[in-house]
């Protein structure tokens, strides 16, 4: 068999290769916006959080030579941010979604502000586990070269659903995001639930935005997102709040995003960038397809702001 | 249930203030271990404020509470729940989206931080074998009918081993068959396993039926009360209302007209898309009253939202007086379609605007002759608005207050006087009375039954079945989404229409 001509099986392999790659930070942002929507609050700044944590990640990477300690400290970045806006979000009068898109335009600005002296500079990438070590067929084994954060964010979107289900931080956080009465009621604080529902949720935006400069593309620069924080929160809605959804929402997204360059590399060259709308059209698509305008969706945490 | 030794609380001179106002002047009431005690009283009598008191909601001014034989200081619920004192609200304090078996475990003071759903499973099953009723556990509590949620609220407070229960008004959102089911429980309780209950209620039917002894509230102070079998409804009634006058109903007169609202085969999806909503056939003629009976969730809200043309609909026709009618206010307004839906406040009025903006709403944007006006008349918008507080008895401060600082029953006489300016030939009132005090109830019937008497067409949905059976002309009951049932006001059975009601005809 030669492994450099596959013809047009290269368009399902690039697809299901892109699907893995570029949907980690997608299933990492959807998972932290997930806990943080359950909890009753949206945090749109998670654009923000990511393009910091993003440069933060690569920063401490070049640095120390980590690439972990770079993850780590996206994390950590990404919780400070979640800590901010659920501080402001629990003073009175305070508009969660005002607050979010204020953060998501200040967590973009400070990382270009930092970002300067790392846009040249190499840091080292994550590693990642080669699947694909049984094929001899390069596409194919590209495709399943698969980082560590992706097992990761599958196994979380996992763990998430079961917290949700049979712990008591899961059930809690449920019961603040659905009736903040009968938190009161039942003696919880929910702004201090929500508080923490954002700081990991933060947490997690940060991690995807190690990912996006350590792993793919693999460095630091100003475009580095171009709005997949904002379409990570919008996965959420479409996966009606259930980290598991999540997930497929996440490789659903990842999957059309790699249909372009994959036509691409089999030389369908017409309408490129037409593709690169292609994970656009389709949550646009599934959304109206999946929506009613006569029933309430379903699924909402009852005290989100969008759907109160 | 095992048998708990029965615990008694009294209140001694309890007096809340807020500011200048009296809430509580003054009480003391003593309701005895092991019985069942009624708080009666109307909207504002101080029942809430005295029940918040003893949950240690609110910290009276003075008096002093006793549970058990000790004199006791409640700070907050939670050392109200700890005395053994729990209370089940009128509004439900069950999260929806939670599964009845998750609400249950995640208000247990003890909550591992791993649920083993294996092992609770097994412990509410056997705690449910204890109990006198069943309500299923593993659905969310959002899909529980009205009854199921308030049984559950009640099983919450048993399972979290409260010995004193206050229920506030228990039985507003269940239909007939349920209350008596449920109060038939909570008196067994009472008798076999040592629970002591205190209802708030306003109704006396309730009050003669089930419980032991009963204290009457009327403006925060006691006025009243002992044991409920040496007291008749007009003694509780007297004590309840005190000397003031109620508006007279109002009789009926004149004959039924035309049809004005006919609905022909009209078929439509209800809010959770799973259900059909499926009209045959709907004359509301002139004149006459059609009150529409139904548990609520069997499509009497969709029937509303049909008529007011929120919902749209596959198959069929709606028409008014012989047009085809799509409730556009163009159409509303050359039909004189008016609507009084529930909640007004939040369904018909925009609450942060003025008393006098929301009695505009109507012909605001017309000038006396009918035609567009671009610029506002706010001299005859207040002008009306003075005229219309006044003729329908509106307590508010000021017409320029907004409209969401009035109390419920005077949101729905201001919603009511702009529904009923002008001529009105059909009118859709959706619980008009839900939440209101004695003298509002009669009041707003009355005008109810004045508009019919002249002419009006009136659809009455509504869950209060007495209601409907006062005012109705002819009674349609709503059930799965369909009119299971019609009678005319005079051959009306109540038995019959509580058996379409609940779906067992």
């Amino acid at each position: 068999m030669n492994g450099l001509d596959i013809g047009w099986w290269g368009v399902p392999i690039a697809i299901i290769g892109g699907a893995i790659r570029v949907s980690t930070p997608f299933i990492f942002v959807s998972l932290g916006e997930c806990l943080t929507e359950r909890s009753g609050r949206i945090n749109l700044g998670l654009e923000g959080t990511l393009v910091f944590g993003a440069m933060a990640g690569y920063a401490v990477a070049f640095h120390t030579g980590s690439p972990w300690a770079g993850v780590a400290a996206a994390a950590l970045a990404g919780m400070m941010f979640g800590l901010l806006h659920g501080w402001l979000c629990s003073l009175p009068k305070v508009n969660d979604i005002a607050v979010g898109i204020a953060l998501m335009l200040f967590g973009t600005g400070i990382a270009f502000f930092f970002g300067k002296p790392y846009i040249q500079p190499v840091a080292p990438d994550l590693p990642a586990i080669p699947l694909g070590w049984w094929t001899d067929i390069p596409q194919l084994e590209a495709a399943l070269r698969v980082n560590v954060l992706f097992v990761v964010g599958a196994i979380l979107a996992f763990a998430m659903a079961w917290m949700f289900k049979a712990t008591r931080i899961g059930l809690i956080v449920r019961v603040v995001g659905d009736s903040t009465d009968a938190a009161r009621a039942m003696g919880l604080d929910p702004n201090w639930v929500r508080l923490w529902s954002t700081a990991a949720g933060g947490a997690l935006a940060g991690i995807g935005g190690a990912y996006l400069s350590l792993y793919y593309p693999g460095s630091w620069n100003e475009g580095i997102s171009s709005g997949q924080g904002l379409m990570a929160v919008a996965l959420v809605i479409f996966a009606r709040w259930n980290p598991i959804n999540c997930l497929w929402a996440a490789l659903l997204f990842g999957g059309a995003g790699a249909l372009g360059p994959a036509l691409q590399s089999v030389g369908v060259s017409e309408g490129y960038y037409l593709f690169f709308a292609a994970p656009y059209v389709l949550t646009l698509g599934l959304l109206v397809a999946t929506s009613s305008p006569t029933q309430a969706i379903s699924g909402a945490p009852g005290e989100l702001s969008i759907t109160k | 249930m095992t048998a708990l030794a029965p615990i008694g609380v009294e209140t001694v001179g309890m007096t809340m203030k807020f500011g200048a106002f009296v809430a509580l002047d003054n009480v003391s009431i003593q309701v005895r271990p092991g019985t069942f005690h009624a708080l009666l009283g109307e909207n504002g009598a101080g029942k809430s404020t005295l029940v918040k008191c003893m949950m240690g909601f609110y910290h009276p001014t003075s008096g002093q509470l006793i549970v058990g034989d000790r004199e006791v200081s409640i700070d907050d619920p939670r050392a109200a729940h700890a005395h053994g004192l729990g209370m089940v609200y009128q509004h439900f304090t069950l999260v929806p989206s939670l599964t009845g078996a998750e609400n249950l475990v995640i208000n247990r003071p003890d909550v591992p931080a791993v649920i083993d759903w294996a092992d609770e499973r097994g412990a509410l099953a056997d705690f449910m074998a204890t109990m006198p009723f069943a309500v299923p556990l593993d659905v969310p509590v959002s899909r529980l009918s009205a009854g199921e949620k308030q049984k559950l609220e009640l099983l919450k407070q048993l399972y979290l081993g409260r010995k004193f229960l206050i229920l506030d008004e228990p039985t507003s959102v269940l239909t007939p068959a349920e209350a008596d089911e449920l109060l038939g429980m909570v008196r067994q309780m009472t008798v076999q396993a040592g629970l002591t209950v205190l209802m708030i209620t306003h109704k006396f039917r309730e009050v003669t039926a089930y419980a032991d002894e009963v204290s009457v509230l009327r403006r925060g102070r006691y006025v009243g009360g002992g044991k409920v079998a040496e007291l008749s409804h007009a003694d509780m009634a007297a004590l309840m209302i005190g000397e003031k006058t109620l508006s007279q109903k109002a009789a009926r007169s004149g004959v039924p007209g035309d049809a004005v609202l006919s609905l022909r085969g009209v078929q439509a999806v209800d809010r959770s898309g799973l259900k059909q909503i499926s009209l045959d056939s709907l004359d509301v003629r002139a004149g006459e009253i059609v009150g529409v009976a139904g548990v609520s969730g069997n499509g009497q809200t969709e029937l509303m939202e049909l008529l007011a043309g929120q919902r749209p609909y596959q198959a069929g026709a709606i028409a008014v007086k012989g047009h085809a009618y799509d409730a556009s206010r163009t159409q509303a307004r050359a039909a004189n379609v008016r609507y009084l839906p529930e909640e007004p406040l939040h369904n018909a009025c925009a609450p942060r605007m003025s008393v006098a903006q929301n009695m505009a709403f109507r012909d605001f944007d017309e000038d006396a002759q009918g035609k567009p006006r671009f610029w506002l008349d706010t001299g005859a918008m207040r002008a009306k608005a003075r005229e219309l507080v006044a003729a329908y008895n509106v307590k508010t401060t000021s017409i320029d207050s907004p409209i969401a600082a009035l109390s419920g029953g005077n949101v729905q006489r201001a919603v009511l006087a702009r529904e009923l300016t002008g001529p009105v030939d059909l009118l859709v009132i959706s619980n008009p009375c839900f939440g209101l005090d004695f003298s509002a109830v009669a009041e707003i019937r009355a005008r109810i039954m004045a508009a019919r008497n002249s002419g009006t067409a009136v659809l009455l949905i509504s869950e209060d079945l007495d209601e409907i059976l006062e005012l109705s002309d002819r009674v349609l009951v709503m059930s799965e989404g369909r009119i299971a049932f019609e009678t005319p006001i005079g051959a009306a059975d109540i038995g019959e229409i509580g058996q379409h009601m609940a779906g067992h005809a």
